[in-house]
């Protein structure tokens, strides 16, 4: 067959050397670090529009349009009212059980659909990532963006239900910036880890769910955890409280509500907020990087 | 069967001071393995099977590998147009991606001067989107600026023909013909200037007019002093564009010359089987 060791008849030289002399460089390999950071600085304008076009096509075939981007969350905490606040009744020694929940539930959200979607930012964009080329992280992050969009839209009606309710407008609110900018950063870690590994192990999307409902359940959404301490050894109690999920939720309930009942201190809050972000921000980001190269595959 | 290994003369060829022609991209030994996932079949797919693999670690039968190129090597110069010949499921178009960059390869390595483009019929852009934003976003994806993507948006989407027939680039690409999604698509990567492109039966759907043009517009690329990847059915579109071709049959070349010699053994194959 038509192969042979000598990449160039011209000159006799194989495919190495005649690269090295004419400053060819290897297809698809991976850029260090610093460049790929430049690289993606240089698309950002490409990742916003893409996050951009994602929530403009996610409702394009609803007649309502946008409109169910207030109204999704509207709807998600009038159902979990009336099933947690008015049936059962947890709402315990909670003085202002409708705010609490809704926080709760939009803050958790957040992070919910940036992990189904981070999952699958790979994954499902096989056409995309095999007939472009881009920094492929662009992808895990315009999901966290598309989803912070929602999240902002979600914090309009959450002001609403809580001023409603009954909560005091402070200065406090304006703790709500750095919280979610502090959970953005850390989803986006997650939704870059979650797609590296959605890439390879297919399963992980039946998975995630199940994951999720759990992480739901531990994170004091629905009710306070201090239940846990009730049943739990004191070390799983401790350890419940290291829970980045209820850490935001907890920010974030303390930053509007008057008398939030947050189980942690706030500066130990805000520390743990911010270590968790960095943690899962650069170990998400340098865990993607590595497997910059192999994405695509299938 | 005929060995045409040795590369054509190119005329057009742009060459160095010594007088050596400049490679723009150099395939060494690749070898390609594809992981397909089959999808569900009678029998190997039920919740018992799949505990029964779990048990005794097997593969799943849903996975499948396929060596789609074995051992390919070739340079290709500036300035040179290559047509890329084989039957389907030949190799050609995982071996474009493969130059790209896209496609991880197994085994030998491939070497590219700059960032070459691939310009498929599957360039998945969004459906659910209008053609105006898919010119953007597919623009900022190959790394335009936003003042460069506002500034080349209309000519493109001139260029691909679209609106002739009434505001097609405000609907969404869903509702477009198959011919129109693949001549917008083509538009945008004709935007912009490329240091090797490759083109995989990106031409094929457009009408008789928008060929012409097209081929014009690879023409200019080609004068650019870029080399060209064409993968076509169209044995006419590749002998009016391109001066050497590559034969791929079964993932392996079987033939590397002149357009007019590896056609003739081509169309011998193809009529003999």
């Amino acid at each position: 067959m038509a192969t042979t060791a000598v990449a160039d008849p011209d000159s006799g030289l194989t495919g190495a050397q005649l690269a090295a002399r004419y400053g060819l460089t290897s297809a698809g390999a991976r850029p260090s670090l610093p460049s790929y950071v430049r690289q993606l600085w240089s698309y950002r304008h490409f990742i916003s529009a893409y996050a951009n076009a994602k929530l403009v096509a996610s409702f394009s075939n609803a007649r309502l349009g946008r409109l169910w981007q207030v109204l999704t969350p509207l709807t998600n905490a009038a159902v979990y009212y009336l099933i947690f606040g008015v049936v059962l009744g947890t709402r315990g020694d909670i003085d202002n059980f409708i705010a609490y929940l809704c926080t709760g539930l939009f803050v958790f959200t957040f992070t919910q659909s940036v992990v189904s979607g981070g999952v699958q930012a790979i994954s499902g964009n096989l056409g995309l990532i095999r007939a472009l080329h881009f920094p492929r992280a662009c992808l895990p992050i315009a999901v966290t963006l598309t989803q912070f969009q929602h999240l902002l839209a979600s914090i309009v009606v959450l002001a609403g239900i809580v001023l409603v309710d009954g909560e005091p407008l402070t200065v406090e609110w304006l703790l709500v910036l750095p919280a979610i900018l502090l959970q953005a950063v850390f989803n986006a870690g997650i939704a870059m880890a979650l797609a590296r590994l959605g890439s390879k192990a297919t399963d992980l999307k039946q998975v995630v769910p199940f994951v999720m409902r759990t992480w739901m359940y531990a994170s004091g959404v629905l009710y306070s955890v201090q239940y846990f301490e009730k049943h739990l050894p004191d070390w799983a109690a401790q350890l419940a409280h290291l829970n980045p999920l209820l850490v935001y939720i907890e920010l974030m309930r303390h930053a509007v509500m008057e008398s939030a009942p947050v189980t942690a201190s706030m500066g130990q809050s805000w520390l743990l907020g911010l270590g968790w972000a960095v943690l899962a921000g650069v170990g998400g980001f340098v865990y993607f990087w590595h497997g910059e190269k192999e994405y695509g595959r299938g | 069967m005929a060995e045409l290994s040795t590369a054509a003369p190119s005329a057009a060829a742009t060459t160095a001071a010594d007088g050596s022609r400049i490679p723009t991209v150099i395939v060494d030994d690749v070898h390609i393995v594809y992981r397909v996932h089959k999808g569900a079949t009678a029998g190997t797919n039920s919740p018992v099977a799949a505990l029964r693999r779990l048990l005794i670690g097997a593969k799943p039968p849903t996975v499948r590998e396929v060596h789609a190129v074995k051992g390919v090597s070739f340079t290709a110069y500036r300035g040179e147009a290559i047509g890329l010949l084989g039957s389907n499921g030949s190799g050609k178009s995982t071996l474009l991606r493969a130059i790209a960059g896209l496609l991880p390869v197994n085994q030998g390595a491939i070497y590219t001067q700059g960032q070459p483009s691939l310009l498929g019929v599957n360039a998945a852009l969004m459906n659910d989107l209008s053609g105006e934003r898919n010119v953007v976003l597919g623009c900022l994806a190959m790394g335009m600026s936003p003042a460069q993507v506002r500034r080349l948006a209309p000519e493109i989407i001139k260029f691909s023909g679209i609106n002739d027939r009434g505001d097609f680039s405000s609907l969404p690409m869903r509702t477009y013909s198959s011919g129109m999604a693949a001549r917008l698509r083509f538009s945008i990567a004709a935007a912009k200037k490329h240091d090797v492109l490759l083109i995989d039966e990106a031409l094929a759907t457009g009408d008789a007019r928008f060929r012409r043009r097209s081929e014009q517009r690879v023409r200019e690329l080609r004068a650019e002093a870029g080399t060209v990847f064409l993968v076509s059915h169209a044995i006419a579109s590749i002998r009016d564009t391109c001066e050497r071709s590559i034969w791929l049959e079964s993932g392996v070349i079987r033939a590397d010359g002149p357009t007019d010699e590896v056609v003739a053994e081509y169309e011998k194959y193809m009529n003999r089987s």
